[in-house]
């Protein structure tokens, strides 16, 4: 037998139709996941071809791009003030209602951002085929699936055939050996990774993360890395399956249960590439050497660690529009630079140990005057969970906002907004320009770095509260 | 979808390296619900000022832009959120075609899927086009290539099915749907 890789095994188990030089293959979805910006006119096109959700039973939906996280907007005691939002969330209950798909909505105490969701439902499972019209679903390779991003009209083919048409991507296995420093997370690995391969580095490729730094993560910790492979142009990103993995799972609503539990694992536990595999690509990296990182740039391959500062390239008319755009200098250092903005959340960075990590450096102090910093836990669970362990009211205390869940000011679309020429410090995972609103300037960052620029209103190295961070960190 | 055979333009010049298609149609406007009209959205940061008025120096507001249909733009174009918006805005903005060394995978499979040409080309060919903006070409997608007003013709990589879909106008949900019987098989056995 055929030494294989991770991804090949998941591939080969979805293949309705082996593609042929002539056609692509007709590749089987497991798991669909919907929500109401990238639906809409998927379930117009069902409408209007008198077709029917194939399986509602794999398909699940949930609102988190466009909806508020005020309170009284959430629960209705006010109406959305995004006018357009609000029709969003309309038009996916009644598509829902008519095509008969379970919808965790507004009020749902299991509704939150779609990427958080899946997996703390255990709809998540290790070699599944996991899409959704969202970029960020390779946040579900984590598991040990195939999990990958797909637009609106793939959307309308996965609801009338639970099946994709998909030429088969290449592979790239990112080697992290070592072991990560304290005060170093998974999202400043993710942003070294994406700094040493570039935004396009990716493209075509399914990536496998893999070594010992990889094995020695959380899931929490997983996910901020699979998240984030889109930013470097790959297909999906994939970790595989292990008692870590099996851990989260085991009592999840959707994981499977009993027997049915047992028969699973002794399954999952072959989901991993053999040895002497080959992927098209291999990368190295050592994760002694790492630091907490920052981006300084447009996009999130413009990253330095922390204490270095902005690279002065003055013959390169695009890096040169970027900095202009961000207001920064080539050669000028980061630390010390004054921000407005501290956001802690996205589906990148905004499960439980991420607040947890945020809080530690919140907690007994005060955001800095003149900043404004919001905290918008992952998912409602989590923000029940974070409420009844008492991190909510470090944030508070701390004069941190704390919101419902959503993707919120990660996305410049539901009226949590970056002004114009601010500085934002953000967990989420994309610094584009007018990203977190029309002129807002992003610098990515782990929760750890968030919470200190919070707390110093500078940007501000994480290890100058190492102290309060040690406890936590690779715990 | 229209059948495609062939786009013949005067090119317009994005020098820029990785457009993200938060630059092509901004997250704000993805509150719609239908895919029409989002064509004087696309590239809104670049195009428009605060109060919305044209900013002369973008491109796309210069006279030499207007009736362009083949967009010419640095390596990694369309990287960034699965939007299909994006594609969807250029189109009705009026273009048919970008033209790059490099294009993100999902930009590209929901170009496709729309009948707007994603269009990789060598590093030669490219900087000849980057240089010579509003340069007439054509594309004949029925032989994959580009022709150049030099006389040059180079050919560009198309997965075929998607090119067969193009030419011929047909949807490629219609060839999944024929796939039920294979489908239910798969569904029985697992």
């Amino acid at each position: 037998m055929n030494a294989k890789t991770l991804f090949e095994k998941v591939w080969e188990r979805h293949e309705v139709v082996p593609e042929t030089p002539d056609t692509p293959a007709v590749l089987y979805i497991d798991l669909h996941l919907i929500h109401e910006v990238t639906s809409p006119q998927a379930f117009s096109l069902l409408r209007s071809q008198g077709l029917k959700v194939r399986r509602t039973d794999r398909t699940l939906a949930t609102m988190d791009h466009s909806t508020p996280t005020d309170p009284a907007e959430v629960f209705g005691r006010v109406p959305i003030k995004v006018e357009s939002a609000a029709r969003q969330v309309k038009e996916l209950e009644k598509n829902c209602r008519e095509f008969g798909v379970e919808l965790l909505g507004l009020d749902s105490e299991q509704r939150g951002i779609v990427h958080v969701i899946g997996p703390e439902l255990g709809a998540t499972q290790p070699g599944k085929t996991i899409v959704c019209g969202d970029s960020h679903t390779s946040t579900h390779g984590a598991f040990g699936a195939l999990a990958f991003g797909i637009g609106t009209t793939e959307v309308g083919h996965v609801l009338a055939t639970q099946c994709l048409l998909q030429r088969r991507p290449k592979t790239l296995a990112i080697e992290v050996s070592g072991r990560l420093n304290p005060a170093v997370t998974a999202k400043d690995l993710i942003l070294a990774i994406i700094g040493k391969i570039g935004v396009g580095g990716g493209t075509g490729h399914v990536i496998e993360y893999r070594g010992s730094a990889i094995e020695a993560l959380s899931m929490d910790e997983r996910m901020t890395i699979c998240n984030m492979s889109i930013e470097a142009g790959a297909r999906a990103g994939m970790i595989a399956p292990d008692e870590t993995t099996f851990a989260y799972l085991k009592g999840r609503r959707f994981a499977p249960q009993g027997a049915a539990w047992d028969k699973a694992l002794a399954d999952w536990r072959t989901l991993k590439t053999d040895p002497g595999a080959r992927f098209d690509r291999v990368v190295h990296i050592d994760a002694n050497a790492l630091e907490p990182m920052i981006s300084y740039g447009t996009n999130p391959s413009m990253v330095v660690p922390i204490t270095g500062a902005v690279p002065n390239r003055p013959d390169d008319a695009v890096h040169a529009k970027s900095l202009a755009y961000m207001g920064l200098n080539g050669g000028e250092r980061l630390i010390g630079k004054p921000i407005q903005v501290v956001f802690v959340g996205s589906c990148t960075n905004a499960r439980l140990s991420d607040l947890e990590l945020a809080a530690k450096v919140f907690q007994g102090r005060k955001v800095a005057r003149g900043v404004r910093a919001l905290v918008v836990p992952g998912s409602q669970q989590i923000k029940k969970e974070a409420e009844a362990r008492g991190l909510a009211k470090i944030f508070t205390d701390a004069g941190a906002e704390w919101r419902e869940s959503g993707c919120s000011m990660c996305i410049g679309m539901n009226g949590d907004l970056v002004e114009k020429g601010q500085y934002s410090v953000s967990t989420s995972n994309r610094n584009f320009e007018g990203r977190q609103g029309t002129g807002a300037r992003t610098l990515l960052a782990s929760p750890a770095t968030a919470a200190a620029a919070a707390i110093t209103g500078k940007i501000t190295d994480p290890r100058d509260f190492m102290t309060a961070l040690e406890s936590v960190v690779h715990s | 979808m229209q059948p495609i055979r062939s786009i013949e333009s005067r090119t317009v010049v994005m020098p820029f390296t990785n457009i993200d298609t938060d630059q092509i149609i901004p997250a704000r406007f993805l509150t719609t619900t239908t895919k029409e009209g989002l064509g004087k959205q696309a590239f809104a940061d670049w195009r428009y000022d605060a109060s919305g008025a044209p900013r002369p120096d973008f491109i796309l507001n210069k006279p030499e832009a207007s009736g362009c249909e083949i967009l010419v733009a640095g390596r990694n174009f369309g990287c960034g959120s699965s939007r299909e918006h994006a594609p969807w805005a250029l189109l009705d903005y009026g273009f048919k075609a970008v033209i790059s060394t490099e294009i993100a995978d999902i930009f590209r499979s929901n170009s496709l899927k729309n009948g707007f040409l994603p269009i990789v080309v060598d590093e030669t060919t490219h900087r000849w086009l980057m240089d010579h903006p509003g340069a007439q070409v054509r594309v004949d997608l029925e032989q994959s290539s580009l022709q150049l007003p030099t006389g040059v013709s180079v050919t560009f990589p198309i997965e075929g099915f998607a090119r067969y879909c193009l030419l011929n106008g047909t949807d490629e949900l219609g060839f999944l749907l024929q796939r039920a019987d294979a489908i239910a098989r798969y569904e029985q056995a697992h």
